[in-house]
């Protein structure tokens, strides 16, 4: 048993020999409330296990600590999957992260449960405002849990030279212009479109941005909030997406291919210019520069939005996408939160963007992106009418992985556009 | 004279009896007290580490949590109806039973044509043994991402195929619903064979030359001498092989986790994404605790009833 004040250096170890065992390490602590003032040293879970942004993080705590020289980090990265069971572990257990990752939406609200997140609504008032719609993922019941450092957005990532070669000459503005384009791609003996579908998850951005391009921003709101797709716009939006998938736009196989391991992923392909076009987020050069030798990938690569679809009641400007974030947790909430305002600052958020890893949550920041293609999505972005969470991450995690799985079956030939609908309300309903 | 020293040996003992006897009780209470400080201290780990757990997984499935907060929602035995209602829990019971039935139709012959193969005295023998004995070296994960490139459409595989003059074979080894799980047999079966080969190799050791000698002077053939000789000899170890590989085969993850996730549309999923997958990547530990205790009981059924009927007369006999 080990109580919660680890800032706490005396450690009084007791042990008491029994049938079995047991060590009984009792802290005493001066003054135990950490968030009272005095020096604390906050436990940080992150998901940069990589070069640049692990050093990167190393160094934004380093200079915090220096301008506040009472708050000290014990910094663990973690590999992006570990969260899933670490986190609802810790939150269980009597120690968890001062500061850990956070993607907002659903999970966050399913982790308030725990009572161990902190309400930072007060704490944050004087920095968060420059944030915008972006701070909106990790609010639940009009309080804010944590705050996201940087935003991704989806959209069509594509090969400049491979359209020139096939002869497409502008980008898709709407559905029939992409079908047109596919059809022109194949003609020329190249893979329109790749997808991981092995993944589900890149399946999964084809159904949601379907449906932000049917269906109304309430619509799409109310769905999300009562975790109900019934609304006909859904269902639409699902016989819009298997009139597309008829269309033959993916490469062989493609219910098969991972999305972002080996030359033959999803990203690989077009990497290599083994395909003209992917829908996927804003970090996929990174992915594609590790999977190939060329040196000069980010201005062979552009970007355009998911096209207009016809007679869709959603705004052709509305954009897909999430966002990177952290929670607090109660023990350190105060010197957490400040940490927090300093994260999404100007300062940091010009380090962060320059390494084109996200789009920055600060628009002064901006000017800072590595690429313009990235300048031009975070303009896309800050201009969009609506930002739409992707909706696994928005509703429940049960739910959002219900529906990701039903979409991933869809691509697989099983289950029309009823299935997917079904998907959410069954899972809402508890039903496995 | 002689009386006297023929009682003395039978006198002799009885002053001594009683001290005799407090040494024997003694060294009971000794020999009680050093089982217990030799055991306990395994007794503490395994209670706490495997019994404890499994108990806990049981209380957890019978409450609907998603592992947040304190387990409020009691549901009774739901959640094993659920899993057991549900069209996709099934169908990886399926398949987990499907990849154990094939590992012994195919694995078996294989593994024991190669160990007898291995055990013949020929020309890069130990060449051979490791080549065949290095797939089971590597880890299963990095076999998984290996195979998973190799056998992406127009990859390695495919290739190697069409310049075989094979290209009528190729097939969409991960994508096609109904050939993905016979693909991640044939990956698992490359993977595991070398232990297979191991084992009966190290039974056929065992097995002593004269026997086969003298079949052979009684006029038997090659294939008589091992059909009937070696192979019943080769049973112990051939039974433990089967035991293993069931085993394995219900407990099969890894491989499939990093190759397919159990896909496309569930068409290889196995008991232990399913737990993964619809457990805890939802957040339904309760359930995910369902599941794991019916992956537990079947393993443990199996176990037992295999230990029962097929491995006791080997136990016995090595203790006989």
């Amino acid at each position: 048993m080990r109580s919660a004040t680890m800032h706490s250096r005396r450690k009084l170890s007791v042990a008491l020999a029994a049938a079995a065992t047991l060590l009984l390490a009792a802290c005493s602590g001066s003054g135990g409330d950490a968030s009272a003032n005095g020096p604390v040293t906050l436990t940080w879970w992150h998901n940069r296990t990589t070069e640049p942004m692990k050093s990167i993080w190393q160094g934004v705590a380093d200079d915090f600590h220096k301008s506040h020289p009472d708050v000290s980090f014990t910094i663990e990265p973690l590999q992006n999957e570990q969260f899933q069971t670490k986190v609802p572990l810790a939150l269980q257990g009597n120690t968890p992260p001062d500061i850990f990752q956070q993607w907002g939406g659903g999970s966050l609200v399913s982790q308030l449960s725990s009572g161990k997140l902190a309400d930072i609504t007060q704490a944050s008032q004087s920095w968060i405002g420059p944030l915008g719609q972006s701070a909106k993922g990790w609010q639940s019941g009009g309080k804010q849990y944590g705050v996201p450092y940087q935003m991704h957005a989806v959209g069509f990532w594509y090969r400049k030279d491979v359209f020139a070669n096939a002869g497409v000459t502008s980008t898709p503005t709407t559905l029939d212009e992409l079908n047109a384009a596919v059809a022109k791609l194949k003609a020329a003996n190249i893979v329109p479109i790749a997808v991981g579908g092995k993944d589900r998850w890149p399946d999964a951005f084809y159904y949601n941005y379907f449906a932000i391009r049917q269906c109304s921003v309430d619509s799409l709101k109310t769905a999300i909030d009562k975790k109900d797709f019934s609304d006909p716009c859904f269902t639409k939006a699902g016989e819009n997406l298997k009139a597309f998938i008829d269309t033959k736009p993916f490469q062989d196989g493609f219910v098969g291919t991972p999305a972002q391991q080996g030359a033959g992923s999803s990203a690989g392909m077009l990497a290599t210019g083994k395909a003209a076009m992917e829908l996927q987020g804003d970090w996929n050069p990174d992915v594609m520069q590790s999977l190939t030798e060329e040196k000069d990938l980010d201005s062979k690569v552009g970007w355009f939005p998911f096209p207009a679809v016809p007679g869709g009641q959603g705004d052709p400007n509305s954009v897909l996408g999430g966002g990177d974030g952290f929670s607090c947790t109660t023990r350190a909430a105060k010197a957490c939160a400040d940490f927090l305002g300093y994260l999404v600052g100007e300062e940091v958020q010009k380090k962060l963007a320059a390494t084109g890893s996200g789009l920055p949550v600060h628009p002064a920041a901006v000017a800072s992106l590595k690429t313009e293609t990235h300048k031009k999505i975070s303009e896309y972005v800050s201009k969009a009418p609506h930002l739409q969470f992707y909706f696994d991450i928005a509703m429940p995690t049960n739910v959002g992985q219900a529906l990701n799985d039903a979409i991933a079956n869809f691509f697989a030939g099983q289950g029309g556009p009823d299935a997917i609908v079904k998907s959410v309300s069954q899972a809402a309903a508890g039903n496995k | 004279m002689s009386t006297a020293t023929s009682s003395r040996p039978l006198t002799a003992p009885s002053p001594h009896a009683p001290a005799a006897g407090g040494a024997r009780r003694r060294s009971r209470t000794r020999t009680r007290l050093e089982l217990a400080l030799l055991l306990a201290p395994g007794l503490v780990l395994f209670a706490g580490f495997v019994l404890v757990p499994i108990f806990v997984a049981v209380y957890y499935s019978l409450y609907s949590w998603n592992g947040f907060g304190p387990l409020t929602d009691f549901v009774g035995l739901d959640n094993y109806v659920d899993a057991f209602s549900g069209d996709v829990f099934r169908g990886s019971i399926g398949h987990n039973l499907i990849i154990a039935a094939l590992s012994i139709i195919v694995q078996l012959p294989l593994s024991i044509g190669l160990a007898l193969l291995l055990n013949r005295k020929l020309r890069g023998r130990t060449f051979l043994r490791m080549v065949v004995f290095a797939p089971y070296v590597l880890s299963e994960a990095v076999t998984a991402v290996i195979w998973l490139l190799m056998l992406q459409p127009g990859g390695f595989v495919d290739e190697v195929l069409r310049g075989a003059g094979l290209g009528w074979l190729v097939q969409q080894w991960l994508a096609d619903q109904r050939i993905v799980l016979y693909t991640l047999f044939v990956v698992i079966t490359w993977k595991y064979i070398g232990f297979g080969v191991i084992l009966l190799l190290a039974g056929l050791q065992g097995i002593p030359v004269e026997l086969r000698e003298a079949a052979a002077l009684d006029g038997a053939t090659s294939w008589q001498a091992t059909r009937h000789v070696v192979l019943p000899l080769l049973g112990p170890t051939i039974r433990v092989w089967i035991f293993l590989s069931v085993i394995g085969s219900l407990q099969l993850f890894d491989l499939v986790w990093i190759m397919t996730l159990g896909g496309p549309a569930n068409a290889s999923s196995t008991m232990a994404t399913y737990l993964i997958d619809h457990g805890f990547k939802r957040y339904e530990f309760g359930f995910g605790s369902a599941v794991a205790v019916i992956l537990f009981l079947i393993c443990f059924l199996f176990a037992l009833l295999y230990q029962r009927y097929a491995l006791r007369r080997d136990t016995e006999g090595a203790v006989g």
